[in-house]
């Protein structure tokens, strides 16, 4: 019997009507997920959700083992991402033309104020996160094996982070931003402080290429603004895209979030040992994906006690944590405008000219030396911090808050001396000065040297030295240690931001600048 | 050289490769040794063959009175020029700490970003900067009085 065209019709009509329901089918193939199947499949079968595994351990989900502060880096990062494309219809990257193009992204493009707030402040709200996200990292002992390697990729994250931040700073073209880069470029070329002194600089000057690689002229110029415009839209977002992709991947194939060992005893409401393993044996293949890669998996030895299904429980999550952070960037963007100042101007300077808060810290420091403070002293830390895994193998105190020999006594000590020696070496300094004001010959390798920056680099690394002696623990020492460089920076970041004003001189506040 | 062959075990536990193979490491050297050589070569790439600064030499109009210690500083230029008894001179204004422009006062210069100070000749008093500003050559011919910034002469240089 063949179909009348009366039938056709009303199956391609009926079709028609069926198209949504059919689209979602095909999309998600597998129904809504209500059940444990359906949430599987729901997961590994979508390309950007089986980032996550199927089932989330139920530590995982604890407000407090991460507090949501990779998911609001990575989140932060979003709202900066879509706001920076929007700004890049507007901005342009010449001289003559891109504090012009900012005054239009703040004063006439409509909403474009509100992109600009929201740029910046998810800008700033990422290195916050970022920060917060290493030090919870840190604490939890969570970059002990086997996450060596994803804990150097998020130290490579921060300075990618940093990075966009600092590059974002010259963009509009302002005399903030001409000056930070003056500087900036400067502390690039600053190895020529040791490098003068040894009388080489003829020879071999790794500074100044530096700072030509910046500037791309010895000048900060066109040729500096499309370089930085380059590095902010293009190379530095790839590498951190990149960067975050191996850091997501590692955590899944690392066993997902740290835990303590007793994680389980500690959720299950009664004892273990009632507790029906919903497996007889734990898994434990001895093999990766489809038997061509060997090696044991990080779910041998692990059965599903104690997981819940990724969706909704994580997903649902992170949505909230993505909602709070664009909550929180939109809140702050509403109150408060990012900051435009006059037009560059190269002949006189900001006065103070300051960096973004984060940078603070820094420039106090190279108010020291430039070469230390501005080179030195950061390159010590980063290596410092890349180190940590690698000289900490113990296993004690892995995945709880302030694990490990010492414990939260130790970082409480180390709280006070964090914060206690940097503020009694900067009054020193702010009472008394330093070398170049006692002996004005002074050689300048001296101070390179010796300096109340590397002063207080010394006294931090000879209480780590000594906790590690104390507590027979290289943790107790990375403890010390991390908690200072936390206290440090916090200290010297205040005193830029708050207690130096025009000539870099020490004020108790804004009010008493002079005025001019 | 002959190496004794065995049966490979299985797919999955390939015997270990039983010699180096001469041929394939050193493509792989020679290729690291290009790459390297490149590499030298790309160093030069980030500076322009001819970059786009303005001329560091100028010629100023210093004002008819020009009292012993005050400066005078060119518009857009940052030098601050002197006239005593002993001649006409530039000092450089550009901090030897992180390049920013200082500010000449009665005592000598001040830097706005990390506070250096300098005496009146250049040296430094204070702060972090590591060298005393730079004097830059003057030339005097007729009344044009020309300053080169690319060259800096000893301190203490006049030209009457």
């Amino acid at each position: 019997m063949t179909p009348t065209t009366k039938d056709a019709l009303r199956e391609f009509s009926d079709n028609l009507k069926a198209v949504p329901r059919r689209v979602m089918e095909t999309a998600f193939r597998t129904g809504p997920p209500t059940t444990d199947r359906t949430r599987s499949t729901f997961v590994f079968g979508n390309v950007f959700l089986h980032l996550h595994a199927v089932r989330t351990h139920r530590w995982s989900l604890k407000w407090t083992t991460t507090m949501g502060l990779g998911i609001m880096s990575v989140s932060a990062f979003l709202i900066a991402l879509v706001t920076g494309v929007m700004l890049m219809f507007y901005y342009k990257p010449y001289p003559e033309a891109a504090y012009e193009s900012i005054k239009d992204i703040h004063f006439v493009v409509p909403t474009g104020r509100l992109i600009r707030n929201l740029h910046r402040w998810s800008a700033n709200l990422m290195v916050v996160a970022v920060i917060l996200h290493m030090a919870r990292a840190f604490y939890t002992a969570a970059y002990r094996k086997p996450r060596e390697y994803n804990w150097l990729m998020g130290i490579g994250l921060l300075v990618v982070t940093l990075g966009l931040s600092f590059t974002g700073y010259l963009l509009p073209w302002d005399q903030l931003a001409y000056w930070a880069i003056t500087i900036g470029a400067n502390i690039a070329q600053s190895p020529r402080e040791i490098t003068d002194a040894l009388g080489i600089t003829d020879y071999f000057d790794p500074g100044g290429f530096q700072r030509l690689l910046l500037l791309g002229s010895d000048m900060v110029g066109a040729e500096a603004l499309i370089r930085f415009y380059l590095l902010h839209v293009m190379i530095l977002p790839l590498a951190l895209a990149a960067l975050m992709g191996v850091h997501f991947w590692r955590i899944r194939k690392d066993g997902g979030m740290v835990r303590p060992a007793d994680a389980d005893d500690q959720l299950f409401r009664q004892p273990r040992e009632e507790a029906l393993p919903i497996f007889t044996e734990a898994p434990a293949k001895t093999y990766h994906l489809a038997a061509i890669v060997r090696g044991r998996t990080s779910n041998v030895g692990r059965g599903p006690e104690n997981t819940v299904p990724s969706m909704p429980h994580l997903f649902y999550a992170e949505l909230g944590v993505l909602m709070v952070t664009l909550l929180v960037c939109l809140a702050l963007s509403l109150v408060s405008d990012a900051p435009l100042k006059e037009l560059a101007n190269p002949s006189v300077p900001e006065n103070p000219a300051k960096a973004p808060w984060y940078f603070l810290g820094l420039q106090e420091m190279v108010a020291f030396s430039a070469f230390m403070g501005g080179i030195g002293i950061p390159s010590i830390v980063l290596i410092g911090l890349a180190l940590i895994p690698y000289l900490d193998r113990e296993t004690e105190g892995t995945g709880r808050w302030f694990g490990g020999p010492g414990g939260w006594p130790l970082v409480r000590l180390s709280i006070v001396l964090g914060l206690a020696a940097p503020i009694l070496i900067e009054s020193f300094v702010i009472r008394f000065g330093w070398l170049r004001e006692w002996f004005p010959s002074v050689p300048q390798l001296v101070i390179t040297m010796l300096n109340p920056g590397t002063l207080l680099t010394a006294v931090y690394a000879f209480f780590s030295m000594w906790c590690i002696r104390r507590y027979g623990s290289t943790r107790a020492g990375a403890l010390a240690l991390f908690t200072c460089f936390l206290c440090g920076f916090l200290v010297l970041t205040i005193v830029g931001t708050y207690f130096r004003g025009p000539n870099w001189v020490f004020y108790w506040s804004p009010s008493e600048w002079p005025k001019h | 050289m002959t190496t004794q062959a065995k049966a490979p075990r299985s797919r999955l536990d390939p015997e270990p490769v039983p010699r180096r193979d001469w041929l394939g490491l050193s493509s792989l050297w020679a290729m690291t040794g290009a790459l390297l050589f490149g590499l030298l070569g790309l160093l030069k790439l980030p500076k322009a063959a001819v970059l786009a600064s303005p001329s560091k030499k100028f010629k100023v109009s210093l004002p008819d009175v020009l009292p012993v210690g005050e400066a005078f500083v060119p518009p857009g230029r940052a030098v601050a020029i002197y006239k005593d008894s002993g001649g006409i001179y530039a000092v450089s204004t550009i901090c030897t700490h992180l390049g920013c422009v200082v500010k000449a006062n009665a005592e000598g210069f001040e830097c706005p970003c990390h506070g250096s100070r300098f005496s009146a000749n250049g040296d430094v008093t204070k702060g972090p900067a590591p060298r005393a500003l730079p004097w830059l050559k003057v030339s005097v011919s007729g009344g044009a009085v020309t300053i080169d910034e690319g060259v800096v002469v000893p301190q203490g240089t006049k030209v009457a």
